[in-house]
C-alpha cells in the first residue's frame, strides 16, 4: 500500500508547525454519508469521517474535520452542523435546503520540511512561515515537501446538478464525467483526474468495494488514466465504493529533494462513491 | 368456466384471482388499462407501498409518467422522502418532478386489485407515437421490499390485447390490456 503520510497533513490544523509522532502508516480516509441520493423537501446528510484499514469500519483514527468544505448547488459554502470528534470517527450532519448536488470535502494543504539535527532526522508541519521559525539555526540538509489531500463525497437532492464539479485547480482531483450521484451496477462510469488544473495521465486509481471485513479478499479495481485523465469504472455490484489515487515521492521515498521555494509535491486524493442496484 | 383459485403461499404473498377474471370485460372504457395487484402481507408492520407506473420507449427511454401513489397526507409534503426508493423511475423521472402534481400523482392503496384508464389524446397519456414500449411498475414498501415489472407492447394496438406480468413478492398480477 502506497505511504499516505499525506493523512497526517489532514489530521493538522494548518497554519501550525508540529512535530511528528511516530504512527502508523498506510491507511484509508474516508467519508461516509448516510445516503448520497436523496429525495424530497430540506433533508439532511449525516457523514461519518475517519481513517481506518478497512472500509468502511471506522476502527483506528478520527479525519479531523479542520478541513472541512461544504459546497452547495449555488456554489455557496454550507455550514455543517452537530459536529464532534470522537476516539475513531468525527461525525457531522449537513441540511441540504436546496435541491441539486453538494460536494464535502476534508481538504489539506501544508508543507513537510525534514532535516538533520545531530544526526537524527526530524521533521515540521505547517506553511513556510511558521515552519522557518520552528526550524533550528544548525539544521542540515532541508527537504521540503508540500502535502495536499483531499477526501471528499458528493450528496445529491433531487435532480443532479454541475455546479458543484467544476475543478478546483490545485493538487490532484477528479472531476466527474459521469454524475457521481448516478451510479448504477451495469452503467460505466467515468471520471477525469486533473493535476493543478491540467488532465493526468498515467495516474495509478484503485477502487475498492466497502464490506472487506466479510470477505477474504480486497477485490480492489486498479486502473490507470488515460491520456485525457479519464478511467472508466464497471461497477461489479452495488454498495459504496472508496476511490483513491495519488501523485508524487511518498514518505521514505528517495524522490526529488525539494526547497521552500520549489517544494517536492505530493498530492492524494480519495472519495466515497454510492453504486445503486439496477 | 371453472374456478380455479390459485392459493400459492410464498413469503407471506396471497395471489387469489385466476388470471382469467383479470381480462374479463374492462371496468373502464379506455384504450390502455391497468390492473395493478397490491399483495395482502403477513407482516408486523405494513405500510401501503409506493407505486409508479410509467411508459418507456426503444432503449428503455422515459416516454410517460402514467400514475405515481405515495404518502400525500404527511404533512409539510414529508411523504416525498422516500419516492426516491423507486429508485428507477426515480432516475428517469422522478428527481425532475416538483411532487404532487396534479393528475399523476395519488394516495397510496390498500391491498387488493387496482384499476386506470388512460385515454389516447387525454392527459397524462396524451398522444402516443406508433412504435414499441414497455408499461413499468415499480413499487418500495417501507421496512419492506423493492419491486420493478415491465410490459412490453406495440402501440396502437391493431387489436384488442390482453398482456400481463407476476410479481414475486411486492407486486402480484399487473394486467394491461389494450383496446385499438
Amino acid at each position: 500500500m502506497k505511504c499516505t503520510c499525506g493523512w497526517r497533513a489532514a489530521l493538522l490544523v494548518l497554519g501550525l508547525a508540529v512535530a511528528i509522532p511516530q504512527a502508523a502508516l498506510a491507511h484509508r480516509a474516508w467519508l461516509l454519508p448516510s445516503a448520497t441520493v436523496l429525495s424530497g423537501e430540506d433533508p439532511w446528510v449525516t457523514v461519518d469521517a475517519a481513517i481506518s484499514n478497512d472500509l468502511f469500519y471506522f476502527e483506528h483514527h478520527p479525519l479531523r474535520l479542520d478541513g472541512l468544505q461544504v459546497v452547495g448547488p449555488d456554489a455557496a459554502a454550507v455550514t455543517p452542523e452537530n459536529s464532534s470528534t470522537g476516539r475513531y470517527r468525527s461525525t457531522f450532519d449537513v441540511r441540504l435546503s436546496r435541491a441539486g448536488t453538494y460536494r464535502i470535502a476534508v481538504v489539506g494543504d501544508m508543507l513537510l520540511a525534514s532535516y538533520k539535527l545531530e544526526g537524527e532526522t526530524k521533521r515540521l508541519r505547517g506553511d513556510a512561515a511558521s515552519i522557518r521559525k520552528e526550524l533550528p539555526a544548525d539544521a542540515r540538509g532541508v527537504q521540503v515537501t508540500r502535502n495536499q489531500s483531499r477526501v471528499e463525497a458528493f450528496v445529491t437532492v433531487g435532480k443532479p446538478t454541475d455546479e458543484v464539479l467544476k475543478a478546483v485547480g490545485s493538487g490532484l482531483e477528479m472531476v466527474p464525467v459521469t454524475h457521481p450521484n448516478d451510479l448504477f451496477v451495469g452503467d460505466v462510469a467515468r471520471f477525469r483526474f486533473l493535476l493543478d488544473g491540467k488532465p493526468a495521465a498515467g495516474v495509478e486509481v484503485s477502487v475498492i468495494p466497502g464490506g472487506i471485513r466479510y470477505r477474504d479478499q480486497l477485490a480492489e479495481m486498479k486502473l490507470v488514466t488515460d491520456a485525457a485523465g479519464i478511467v472508466g469504472i464497471d461497477w461489479p455490484n452495488p454498495g459504496m465504493y472508496w476511490l483513491s489515487a495519488s501523485t508524487g515521492a511518498g514518505r521514505g521515498n528517495a524522490g526529488p529533494a525539494g526547497t521552500f521555494e520549489k517544494p517536492a509535491r505530493r498530492t492524494v486524493y480519495s472519495a466515497t462513491l454510492e453504486v445503486l442496484p439496477q | 368456466m371453472p374456478v380455479q383459485i390459485a392459493m400459492r403461499i410464498r413469503y407471506s404473498v396471497v395471489i387469489a384471482a385466476p388470471l382469467a377474471a383479470l381480462v374479463a370485460a374492462p371496468a373502464l372504457a379506455a384504450d390502455l388499462a391497468v390492473k395493478v395487484e397490491i399483495p395482502r402481507l403477513q407482516v408486523a408492520e405494513y405500510h401501503r407501498p409506493y407505486v409508479a407506473l410509467w411508459l418507456e420507449g426503444k432503449g428503455q427511454k422515459f416516454v410517460r409518467n402514467l400514475s405515481v401513489w405515495y404518502d400525500l397526507k404527511l404533512k409539510d409534503n414529508e411523504g416525498t422522502k422516500w419516492l426516491k426508493d423507486m429508485r428507477q423511475w426515480w432516475r428517469k423521472s422522478g428527481r425532475e418532478l416538483d411532487m404532487p402534481v396534479d393528475g399523476l400523482s395519488g394516495a397510496t392503496r390498500a391491498p387488493g386489485e387496482h384499476a386506470l384508464g388512460f385515454a389516447a389524446g387525454k392527459q397524462p397519456l396524451g398522444e402516443l407515437p406508433a412504435g414499441d414500449y414497455q408499461l413499468v411498475v415499480e413499487v418500495a414498501r417501507e421496512v419492506g421490499g423493492r419491486e420493478l415489472l415491465k410490459i412490453p407492447f406495440q402501440w396502437p394496438p391493431a387489436s384488442p390485447q390482453a398482456l400481463h406480468a407476476k410479481g414475486q413478492h411486492e407486486l402480484g398480477v399487473v394486467a394491461l390490456e389494450l383496446k385499438p
